[in-house]
């Protein structure tokens, strides 16, 4: 095992881990967890077989028996709605913007879905790998991936209502209904 | 020429959109496409989805590695090699090299922790955030530094023992050129928390930040109940306030001394606290 190609490992962990949680802070602590993990699961990893896929094994495991707490914690105190706040937000310019109203859709996925969707598309994993990741039949990424993809779409087509305008039930034409 | 025409299934057009399917079966696939615009409509969409994505949060692809991943990554690999040479030499060295290897670092991953990682994460990263604040402002005050001066050693550590429900202990940082200057109570989210300042020769001020992290953790019988068992953490280098900061969490009370030091500076101070506390 190369110290490098764990070092080369680091920086998609983190993307990914980002995407993930919303959150540079609780991201990186996340990777670190995962790297300590893997200290001491070395006689687990069969030299020679998928590091990536392992450590991103390693990472899910961490998240799925965690994540719910954190929820839990982010709704008890310190979550906001981007709407409720829009009015505090200084205009950043559109890639940024873009990339908000992004990872602002993704966070209002199910874990489920937004686990299967990131590795796919961010990590470009294969449906067998991502299903060996989570320990979930292939089937099943498929449908969470399809899930994922219009619910995803949805979410960015709704126009980013402001609370008044949320407030009025029927207001907009559009189609496309978004689900709370 | 039905199979060529027959509508894709939703399996087919996500083999198509993430690039899974290749060859001839991608002709094939792609070929059907034409023939449907429905699915034409949903492949553009989805490949949208997948640049928009793709694009997210790139940048972190391209920024340097924080220092702390460095070092658990070279913790895990050289506790590999260790691992490995051990085996070479038997399974007893394997065993030692392995725990000192790993050691403290990784104490927090052993089963029988009770916090999740990630909450407890959360607790910590705003512990750490209140300490770098609580440094920036009264690092620099010239006339007020501290509530308690130094030369009343003994009051100060009684009162901030009584006020934070655990006996504290001021450690000595003489050898390394740091003198006490004193310290103060500030509020934090479970109670009470203690600051305590001290200056080198040169000016320089480091603080030492501590107080229970997890509001229930602030009985009045201190932090070794049992809920705070397995509460600790690996020492941790945090940048992101105004200055940077070493901390840990030991029996659910937190610690961190921040001060506008180099890694490995500050590094060995924490380690010099660590020992005595």
């Amino acid at each position: 095992m190369d110290r490098n190609d764990l070092i080369a490992q680091i920086p998609g962990l983190r993307r990914y881990a980002r995407a993930l949680l919303g959150n540079s802070w609780a991201a990186d602590d996340l990777v670190q967890d995962t790297l300590e993990r893997a200290c001491s699961k070395w006689r687990l990893w069969a030299v020679g077989s998928d590091l990536r896929a392992w450590l991103f094994t390693l990472m899910h495991n961490l998240y799925a028996s965690n994540g719910r707490r954190v929820v839990r914690s982010q709704q008890a105190g310190t979550r906001v709605d981007i709407h409720d706040v829009a009015h505090e937000l200084v205009a950043p310019d559109q890639a940024i913007d873009l990339g908000l109203d992004l990872q602002r859709c993704l966070l209002m996925l199910p874990e489920e879905q937004r686990t299967v969707l990131l590795l796919v598309n961010l990590e470009d994993m294969r449906y067998e790998d991502v299903a060996r990741v989570i320990g979930i039949p292939i089937g099943t990424v498929m449908s969470r991936l399809s899930r994922a993809r219009t619910r995803l779409q949805s979410l960015m087509d709704a126009p980013a209502l402001t609370p008044e305008k949320r407030a009025v039930p029927g207001a907009s034409v559009s189609p496309l209904r978004r689900l709370k | 020429m039905d199979r060529n025409s027959s509508p894709l299934t939703e399996s087919e057009l996500h083999r198509l959109v993430d690039q899974q399917a290749q060859g001839a079966e991608r002709a094939a696939l792609v070929a059907r496409l034409s023939q449907d615009p429905a699915a034409q409509a949903t492949v553009a969409q989805w490949r949208q989805q997948r640049d928009l994505l793709r694009g997210l949060h790139k940048v972190v692809l391209d920024e340097p590695i924080p220092p702390t991943l460095m070092a658990a990554a070279r913790q895990t690999v050289d506790s590999q090699h260790a691992l490995q040479q051990g085996w070479r030499w038997g399974g007893m060295a394997a065993a030692l090299l392995l725990s000192f290897g790993t050691g403290w670092l990784t104490h927090n991953e052993w089963p029988g922790q009770r916090g999740g990682a990630m909450a407890k994460t959360t607790l910590t990263a705003d512990f750490v955030r209140q300490a770098s604040y609580a440094h920036a402002v009264y690092a620099p005050e010239v006339r007020h530094p501290v509530e308690v001066a130094a030369a009343e050693q003994d009051h100060l550590v009684q009162w901030l023992s009584k006020r934070l429900g655990k006996p504290i202990k001021v450690p000595h940082l003489s050898a390394q050129g740091y003198e006490l200057v004193g310290g103060r109570l500030l509020p934090g989210e479970a109670g009470a928390r203690a600051q305590f300042m001290f200056q080198n020769a040169t000016g320089i001020r480091i603080t030492l930040y501590l107080g229970a992290i997890n509001p229930k953790a602030n009985a009045t019988t201190g932090a070794k109940t049992s809920d705070m068992d397995g509460q600790e953490t690996a020492f941790r280098f945090a940048t992101e306030g105004a200055v940077p900061s070493f901390y840990w969490v030991d029996q659910g009370f937190g610690y961190a001394l921040t001060g506008p030091l180099k890694r490995d500076a500050l590094m060995q101070l924490a380690q010099t606290v660590y020992q005595q506390l």
